[in-house]
């Protein structure tokens, strides 16, 4: 059901190491959740993220949504295309919705999120 | 008895209200007019000598080309799309959509007042600033407040407005509070203004009861708090039973204690704000006091105080001294301007009006019958959706439609739109965000019991609709003049002024 | 009474559903310690036709536009208002009408709306313009914040030009948010555009002034852009008088990035200061950080065209503490005035009671300016209103102007202790000639 390769933290978004860096998204749980994304706020390339610290916004009509960042790093990348077209977040969350792609300052950080697994049944929790 | 809200409740708006209104934009042609100006009478004089060329627009305003008829079936048609307390019955929770007294208008109209300029000199003002003076005194006695300020112009204004006084009080007093705390229901004004102002918000949750949860309040209740925003009647439409208790624990810790008067209109001659221990307040007199909410404004908002904040107020103040009023700018601990001039006069003399006509007994059976006419539609339809606080009401009740939405899949969305397609205005839904899948419901004291039982007709056959024909309900409205709009598009491609289009675009 | 229509049998049926006995009982909850025990003190309820008798005595004690020829401006505006504007802006169908959360239901409000952004966009030269913002003074403030949140700047400048009212609510306004505000001093009755390049920094989120600014001067538009500019900082333009945009360059010509000001003189009463309408436009990029509602325009499921409020996510009601501005009720109905204002004056017809105003002015100007005595402050090109300098109190003059039926201009005093001989004239469409020539008179033969 969710990637067997990403990590997760608690607030719903996903991590993927790609050699040094990290890919960041957020799961098909937040997605639904939000069910159809206007609008996504990214940071700019260069930015310094933090720890479970907010990094950016995803809003749909009803909702706003603030995206916690699961490494600490230096923003690399940012997926403009997203920005362009944010409906892909529902679309191919784990995929063409990668959101940042980060240089992190301490890869350790990935060990306090969460595998396939324990996200499964803390969101499994969260539905019944 | 007769008329349309008595029979059977069927779907009833005319076709008139489906065609399509062309923009303004698109109507007229190129060079037709629809005003009336006089030709100059001063002296001739080139234009460059007047206004410099480098000054002057190069193109006039694309504003419309239309004749005076052009104008008025374009705003009429727009007029018959739209839906008005004048039209139909509107139990919009905590906005107290109550009738708007027609005498109200002829007051406020005069141009005694409309045509009165804010800088003419307080001698030929005298009327206006008497008026002032006089809603000031009548709204300190209605709250328990010692003074009034009317610069506000909406209750959200206010806010931010009681706020920056209360940052001042403690600035006097050589305190720095840095905290605010709001109950989980508040509404999204509350926390949106303490932001303003500069402050973080804490949100404590409320009880099984619909209070404010005491002991988690006075958890959070320390020497940093600066005040805490308090709904009462709250915004589950049920009275803080523990004020008092509340009241004593934030001035234990030196804090005020401020309330949002947006549900005033459920306490008018029952109880006062100001003896229940609150230090400052606004009234919406949009809501409470029938100033008509024009579209979505304006409003007005009164903001109270109790004597140790009066200092702090906007300046100017009215005052009175033999007979005469006048204008006090020298308010030196005054936060200041929160606009320029005095207020939303106009909507002053509105309020002004309704409270001269209601007098001290009307305005306290307007509170009494606010009150039953909630009650008894809450007992007419506990049975058929969820009721998730069981207690006596004030003005206002919240249900949830969680039972519909859990067995047929039709939500309060799906159940509010078809609402509509009954002729009446739909609830406030999803509102306080504590109650999964909210309805709230106030029906005010103008509507008759006729208006109530067809209301109640109405709800109870959606009710049944969501089991034996929820789709019905899902795409509803059907009688309206559009369907359910694309929001999704509008948000994520925002459409926000026309532009002309050309033959290449079709759009 | 007759706002209450429950009779005794209803409520006695009402009371028996909500198995309740008396209406005391409903109010069983409140503790006792603040019940009332006796009647609110208030005068005593007025039947309608007293009611009338006395809303009139207390008009009759005003002395209002209608019978004094108005000179005075100072942002509020004696315009005059075709007919059409009070017969349809204020039908039942739009004044007792409620937010339309509701669209469906509410497509002539929305519609009208989105017409009224429009004509705002075309007036200014700005790309979206909001439903309304409470008035310029306010809207003038949360530009600021707004700016600040932009540039992610901590520091505005303010032309001292600009309208004393706005420059202390701005204050206020920012009181408390992490902005500084600092005063850009006017000199010659502009805003010099030198000292503001020598003003601004890299700390600056904006340069705020306003054109035609409070003393009446047209300010240099293209310098002052180019001096916020030159060091990434916003412009800021506040209108008072949105008329002379009919004859005047729009801010969006001369690169505003926000455009904020006041819409009373489109068409809404004087109203001795309220409900007026604040305004707010700004470029494309920067529409999520625009406070207030916005119409959008979209389709039904059938493929209609319709409206609706949409980037609510920037509200107070979705991002509660996280909203950029607290704003919920705006001024809805002043928007629609000023709609159907724009609508019947038109596009030549903005043009023509703008161009009227300035050949007035500029008549009454030449004609006081030979006054002996009195002398026009400045050189600055002026719209509708001027600066004289005077040989007596301008408070006096105003005083026995007032004799003679005549509303003087604003004594500059009060706001500019260096200008206490200065006296703020305002000329509109509605003054005629034989009126200024009567001004001019007076001034002549006063002592």
């Amino acid at each position: 059901m969710y990637p067997k390769e990403l990590r997760y933290s608690k607030e719903h978004e996903w991590a993927k190491t790609e050699g040094k860096r990290v890919r960041v998204g957020i799961t098909k749980f937040a997605a639904d959740r939000l069910s159809d994304v206007v609008y996504v706020e990214l940071p700019a390339v260069g930015a310094d993220i933090a720890f479970m610290q907010p990094f950016g916004v995803v809003e749909s009509v009803k909702a706003v949504s603030d995206l916690y960042a699961p490494v600490s790093g230096k923003v690399v990348e940012i997926n403009k295309a997203l920005v362009e077209k944010p409906e892909v977040i529902n679309m191919d969350p784990y995929g063409e919705a990668w959101m940042i792609l980060v240089e992190p300052k301490d890869p350790g950080e990935l060990g306090q999120l969460m595998d396939a697994a324990a996200y499964a049944a803390m969101v499994g929790e969260a539905t019944s | 008895m007769s008329g349309p809200e008595t029979t059977a409740a069927a779907p009833r708006l005319s076709s008139l209200r489906k065609r399509p209104v062309p923009v303004i934009f698109e109507r007229g042609a190129p060079g037709r007019i629809g005003y009336s100006l006089p030709a100059s009478d001063v002296p001739e004089a080139p234009l460059d000598e007047i206004v410099p060329a480098a000054h002057r627009r190069a193109e006039p305003a694309a504003l419309p080309e239309v004749s005076e008829l052009d104008v008025v079936r374009h705003y009429t048609a727009l007029s018959h799309r739209n839906f008005s307390i004048d039209e139909g019955f509107y139990p919009l929770g905590s906005c107290t959509m109550k009738y708007n007294p027609k005498i109200n208008e002829d007051a406020a109209r005069q141009p005694g007042f409309a045509r009165l300029h804010p800088y003419a000199p307080e001698e030929i003002a005298q009327g206006a600033l008497q008026l002032l003076w006089e809603l000031e005194h009548d709204m300190a006695e209605i709250t328990g407040m010692d003074r009034v300020t009317f610069q506000p112009a909406a209750g959200a204004h206010g806010e931010l407005t009681a706020l920056l006084m209360i940052s001042k009080y403690f600035e006097e007093k050589g305190e720095r509070r840095h905290t605010v705390i709001v109950p989980d229901s508040a509404h999204g004004t509350n926390p949106a203004s303490a932001t303003f102002a500069g402050y973080k918000v804490t949100e404590v949750k409320s009880d099984a009861r619909g209070n404010i949860d005491l002991a988690a309040l006075t958890a959070v209740l320390t020497t940093d708090v600066a005040a805490l925003m308090l709904t009462n009647p709250n915004t589950l439409g049920l009275f803080e039973e523990q004020i008092l208790e509340v009241a004593r624990a934030v001035h234990n810790v030196g804090a005020q204690l401020y309330l949002d008067g947006a549900n005033f209109n459920a306490i008018l001659g029952i109880t006062r704000p100001g003896d229940q221990g609150f230090d400052v307040m606004h009234l919406n007199l949009h809501k409470t006091f029938t100033t008509p909410h024009g579209g979505g404004g304006p409003g007005a908002g009164a903001v109270g105080v109790r004597a140790h904040l009066v200092p702090f107020l906007p300046a100017p103040t009215i005052e009175r001294a033999g007979g005469r009023f006048a204008l006090d700018h020298e308010r030196p601990k005054s936060i200041g301007r929160m606009r320029a001039f005095y207020g939303n006069f106009g909507n002053l003399v509105r309020a002004y009006t309704y409270i001269r006509t209601m007098g001290a007994a009307g305005l306290r059976e307007a509170s009494e019958m606010a009150v039953l006419n909630a009650n008894y539609l809450l007992s007419r339809l506990r049975g058929a959706f969820d009721l998730p606080y069981d207690r006596v009401c004030k003005h206002e009740f919240v249900l949830s439609g969680r039972r519909q939405r859990d067995r047929f899949h039709v939500t309060t969305k799906d159940m509010a739109k078809r609402l509509l397609d009954y002729g009446f205005h739909a609830p406030t839904i999803y509102f306080p965000l504590i109650v999964e899948e909210a309805i709230m419901i106030e029906p005010t004291e103008t509507e008759s019991l006729q208006t109530l039982d067809a209301f109640v007709e109405a709800m109870l056959a959606i009710a049944r609709e969501a089991e034996t024909d929820p789709d019905l309900v899902r795409t509803a409205p059907h009688e309206t003049p559009v369907t359910r709009l694309d929001e999704v598009t509008a948000a994520r491609k925002p459409d926000l002024r026309w532009r002309a289009r050309t033959a290449s675009d079709p759009r | 009474m007759k706002y209450i229509p429950a009779t005794q049998a209803e409520r006695e049926r009402m009371l028996r559903s909500a198995g309740v006995r008396t209406v005391d009982e409903l109010f069983r909850d409140i503790p006792e310690e603040v019940r009332l025990k006796r009647p609110l003190d208030l005068p005593p309820a007025v039947p309608d036709p007293d009611l009338l008798a006395h809303m009139r005595r207390l008009a009759d004690r005003n002395t209002d536009c209608d019978r004094l020829a108005c000179f005075l401006g100072a942002g509020a505006y004696d315009h005059f208002v075709p007919s059409t504007v009070p017969h349809l802006a204020l039908k039942p169908e739009f004044l007792t009408a409620y937010t339309p959360y509701q669209a469906e239901l509410m497509q002539g409000e929305l519609q009208a709306i989105y017409e009224y952004q429009t004509m705002m966009c075309e007036l200014t030269g700005m790309d979206v313009a909001n439903a309304s913002m409470y008035d310029g003074a306010s809207a003038t403030g949360e530009a600021a914040s707004m700016a600040a949140d932009l540039t992610k700047r901590a520091e505005v400048l303010v032309s001292t030009a600009v309208h004393p009212e706005y420059r202390e609510v701005l204050r206020t306004y920012t009181s408390h948010l992490p902005i500084t505000v600092r005063d850009l001093p006017a000199r010659d009755g502009v805003t010099p555009p030198e000292a503001a390049r020598q003003a601004v920094t890299d700390a600056t989120a904006a340069v705020i002034v306003q054109s035609p600014n409070f003393f009446g001067s047209i300010e240099d538009g293209d310098a002052l852009a180019s001096a916020a500019h030159a060091r990434g900082a916003l412009l800021v333009v506040a209108i008072a008088e949105p008329v002379s945009l009919g004859l005047l360059r729009p801010p969006g010509a001369y690169g505003a990035d926000i455009v904020t000001g006041e819409g009373q003189a489109l068409g809404n009463a004087l109203n001795y200061g309220g409900p007026y309408l604040g305004m707010i436009a700004t470029r494309d990029a920067f529409v999520r950080r625009i406070p207030g509602r916005l119409v959008g325009r979209t389709v039904d499921t059938e493929g209609r065209p319709g409206y609706v409020l949409t980037l609510q996510t920037r509200e107070q009601h979705i991002r509660r503490a996280k909203a950029t501005s607290n704003i919920c009720t705006n001024e809805a109905l002043n928007a629609l005035v000023a709609a159907v204002y724009m609508a019947t004056l038109g596009k030549q017809g903005m043009r023509d009671v703008a161009e009227l105003c300035a050949r007035k002015a500029h008549y009454a100007r030449t004609r006081i300016a030979a006054v002996p005595g009195y002398s026009i402050a400045w050189d600055a090109p002026t719209f509708n209103e001027f600066v004289v300098r005077c040989p007596m109190p301008p408070a006096e003059i105003n005083r026995r102007l007032l004799e003679h039926g005549i509303l003087g201009g604003l004594p500059l005093g009060r706001f500019y202790p260096d200008l206490a001989d200065c006296w703020l004239l305002c000329v509109t469409e509605r003054r005629t000639r034989e009126e200024i020539d009567r001004l001019a008179g007076h001034l002549e033969t006063l002592q």
